[in-house]
């Protein structure tokens, strides 16, 4: 079936759900389970087909339950296979918050390293199409603040294909958020080179002036923002971190040794977001580096607000690019 | 799948929970599509009097052809105002809708047995019962049209906000009903809900706490066959209405389709309520006509027949056969619905254009009843981040 064959100009979604199809046909313990991830194929048609070719015990329809879901991907786990669940939107992650922070993240540590638990929980997340509310939220601070977890978020289709193969080959759960915004967005997919280890940052744009940091949705915009900077001469270099945890603080200290200004980037509230974080190291990693401080654009500290207001709440050319002028003004 | 066939019958276990006890793999109709079922008019528009359904006629015995009508006339004005709501949406005034098309009865039913003091706890598909408590039809629509999120003063009509994470709801349901026997209020409360949420843990629970608090809550289950694309046998292999005896409160099954039998056993549950005795499961047998939401495509995962079969035991229908073979209506009455009809889609299509945006500050509204210091100084922030826009003569 799937063959490792060169996929040209594949979809987001498309890379994930040949990323998944491959876990499928070469390891018999890999299933996928979730909400209509079978006949529908996902509401966003990540798994599309998948039922169809593996069959029902392998490609699960589950009950809508959350904690169910990830609760018996647990069991499944301890019993040897390595399920991959799908939550269907972030705010729906919740109801399973429990299993997921108090069970899948402890009991390797609780068991003395004895039980391993290869579980990928796939939350399609972020803002960006128009939805109602609990349906576009970024979750991820609360998840890379728990131990035991590993934290990922793809920006591009390639990345969501080896992606998605190194999270399932994890002996660890790894809360696997995918950007659906860009979930139609098509790039060239490689699926024979296989890139780096799923926890490296990647420097995307190579500049001088000062280093953007993003990871998910929010790289192509950061992406845009250094081509609209680039018009007005600066030079801005486009980190995508990929991991939120684990975080690459040394591709990122590395970067601001040479731009010295650092601006992060991301759709989660500002207020003790992945930001925070990056901030406070990279300050201490690189005090006498910087020649600004560092700055986050992010969200605001309020309920994701109603469609119609998502664009002033989401980080935005504008936005980010104020932001770069302050760094750079200093 | 013959609901209007065992109207007559009597009510007995579903053949289906016995023959399939014991085994792992389940027949196909596992959660029981032909269990005992309360219907008091048939798909055809009879009344039905039987001693298996007296327990519950005698709520709608003395029901005037007045009544009749006005329940006829909810059903036919939702199911308009849904219709408008869905065109909507195709003409990009809407992000979203969820429809209720083929669910009128069932709502329209429940929600005519509520008192004004009682209280609701919608999911998002409610506009039936929303109707019926008094909610500006236009105001279920700003949710979806992306304008707030929530549209309406839940205490102005006791109708809560709808609540989307799936089941959530029923506990907020039961603690509000634990309040009432607290205050030693004679009021009840409803809690709306889907086949597919009966598998949230959350349901579970509020299904014990108000058993275990007596809670005067009725449970209004409408199983309406899908949760998005995967059918009731996804979440249950016994009749729904059969969960509540493990509970220890009683679990009755009516037509969904069959406005008056939905109206007499929610009556009657939440005199229950009332009496204090308790908690009561109704579930609604009934049926998504429509795709789950305008982003769905039911075309994926189900056929065509299956609609077409429910479409006879349409719920407008049968009541509509009912009034006119009794002579309770006349053409001028339907004639005149229509006209109504007309005139609320209108009503409800301009009130949608005319919708402002929110003004950009409203995110940073209500976020806490006492106010917050970060917040402050985020909007202060934000304003003066608007305000560089405006010295540049820009927007
Ligand atoms: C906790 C949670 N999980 C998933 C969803 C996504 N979702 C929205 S509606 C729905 C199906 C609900 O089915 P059911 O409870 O039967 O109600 P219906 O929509 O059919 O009325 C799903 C899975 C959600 N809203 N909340």
């Amino acid at each position: 079936m799937a063959e490792a064959v060169t996929f040209k100009n594949m979809a987001l979604a498309k890379a994930i759900n040949e990323s998944l199809r491959r876990a499928l046909d070469s390891d018999p313990k890999v299933l996928i389970m979730g909400e209509d991830v079978g006949k529908l194929g996902g509401v966003f048609r990540v798994t599309d087909g998948l039922q169809k070719d593996f069959g029902e015990s392998r490609v699960i329809d589950t009950p809508l339950a959350e904690s169910g879901i990830v609760g018996t991907a647990i069991g499944l786990a301890l019993r040897g296979y390595r399920p991959v669940v799908e939550i269907q939107f972030d705010g729906f992650v919740f109801p399973a918050y429990d299993q997921i922070v108090t069970q899948l993240a402890k009991m390797h540590a609780r068991s003395l390293g004895k039980v391993k638990l290869p579980v990928v929980v796939r939350i399609p997340y972020g803002g960006g199409i128009g939805a109602v509310e609990h349906h576009s939220e970024s979750p991820e601070a609360l998840f890379a603040h728990v131990a035991g977890l590993k934290v990922v978020s793809p920006s591009n289709a390639s990345d969501g294909y080896w992606m998605m193969q190194q999270a399932i080959q994890s002996d660890d759960p790894v809360i696997f958020f995918e950007p659906k915004r860009r979930y139609w967005d098509k790039a060239e997919v490689n699926t024979e080179a296989i890139p780096g280890p799923l926890h490296k940052a990647q420097v995307v744009r190579e500049g001088t002036d000062l280093t953007l940091v993003a990871y998910g949705p929010m790289v192509k915009l950061c992406q845009e923002v250094a081509d609209a900077a680039a018009e007005e001469g600066k030079s801005l270099e486009v980190l995508d971190l990929r991991s939120v945890s684990p975080l690459d603080f040394d591709s990122i200290q590395a970067s601001v040794e040479k731009t010295r200004r650092l601006v992060v980037v991301h759709e989660a509230p500002v207020f003790l977001g992945s930001g925070a974080e990056i901030a406070a190291r990279i300050t201490e990693r690189c005090f006498y580096h910087l020649e600004a401080p560092v700055l986050r654009v992010g969200g605001y500290h309020a309920p994701y607000p109603p469609a119609r207001l998502e664009e002033e709440y989401l980080p935005g050319l504008d936005r980010v690019l104020d932001a770069v002028d302050r760094a750079l003004a200093y | 799948m013959t609901v209007e066939s065992t109207a007559a019958r009597k009510p007995r276990r579903s053949a289906g929970t016995k023959s399939t006890a014991g085994k792992r793999t389940t027949a196909k109709n596992a959660p029981g599509t032909d269990p005992e079922l309360v219907q008091l008019l048939t798909p055809e528009g009879e009344r039905l009097k039987n001693p298996e359904n007296a327990t519950y006629d005698k709520y709608v015995a003395d029901i005037t052809p007045d009544e009749l009508r006005g329940l006829y006339r909810d059903m036919v004005l939702t199911r308009r105002f849904d219709a408008e709501a869905t065109s909507l949406q195709r003409q990009g005034e809407l992000g979203l809708w969820a429809s209720l098309l083929g669910q009128e009865a069932a709502q329209i039913g429940s929600g005519r047995a509520t008192r004004e003091d009682d209280y609701v706890f919608p999911t998002y598909r409610e506009h039936g019962v929303a109707w019926c408590r008094g909610v500006d039809p236009a105001n279920l629509l700003g949710m979806f049209r992306g304008v707030n999120n929530g549209g309406w003063d839940p205490n102005g009509n006791n109708f809560h906000l709808y609540t989307i994470v799936i089941g959530s709801q029923t506990l907020h349901a039961t603690g509000y009903a634990m309040g009432i026997a607290k205050d030693g209020a004679d009021s009840a409360v409803i809690a709306y809900f889907g086949d597919g949420a009966s598998s949230q843990g959350d349901v579970a629970e509020s299904f014990t706490f108000s058993a275990v608090y007596n809670a005067p809550v009725v449970f209004f289950c409408q199983n309406n066959q899908w949760a998005i694309s995967e059918p009731t046998e996804k979440q249950t292999r016994v009749p729904l209405y059969q969960r509540a005896q493990g509970y220890g409160f009683p679990g009755v099954r009516v037509d969904g389709n069959d406005v008056l039998a939905c109206l007499a056993v929610t009556k009657w549950a939440l005199e229950r309520a009332r009496n204090g005795e308790g908690p009561t499961l109704v579930e609604a047998y009934t049926y998504r006509m429509g795709a789950h939401t305008t982003s769905d495509d039911p075309t994926k995962y189900r056929a065509d027949e299956e609609r077409e079969s429910w479409e006879a035991k349409d719920p407008i229908l049968r009541l509509r056969r009912y009034l006119e073979a009794s002579n309770h209506a006349d053409e001028g009455f339907f004639a005149e619905l229509e006209a109504e009809s007309e005139a609320l889609g209108k009503r409800v299509r301009e009130a949608v254009r005319a919708m402002p945006d929110p003004d950009r500050f409203a995110i940073f509204e209500n976020v806490y009843a006492d106010g917050h210091a970060l917040v402050d100084e985020e909007r202060a922030q934000f304003a003066a981040y608007q305000a560089s826009f405006a010295d540049e003569g820009g927007h």
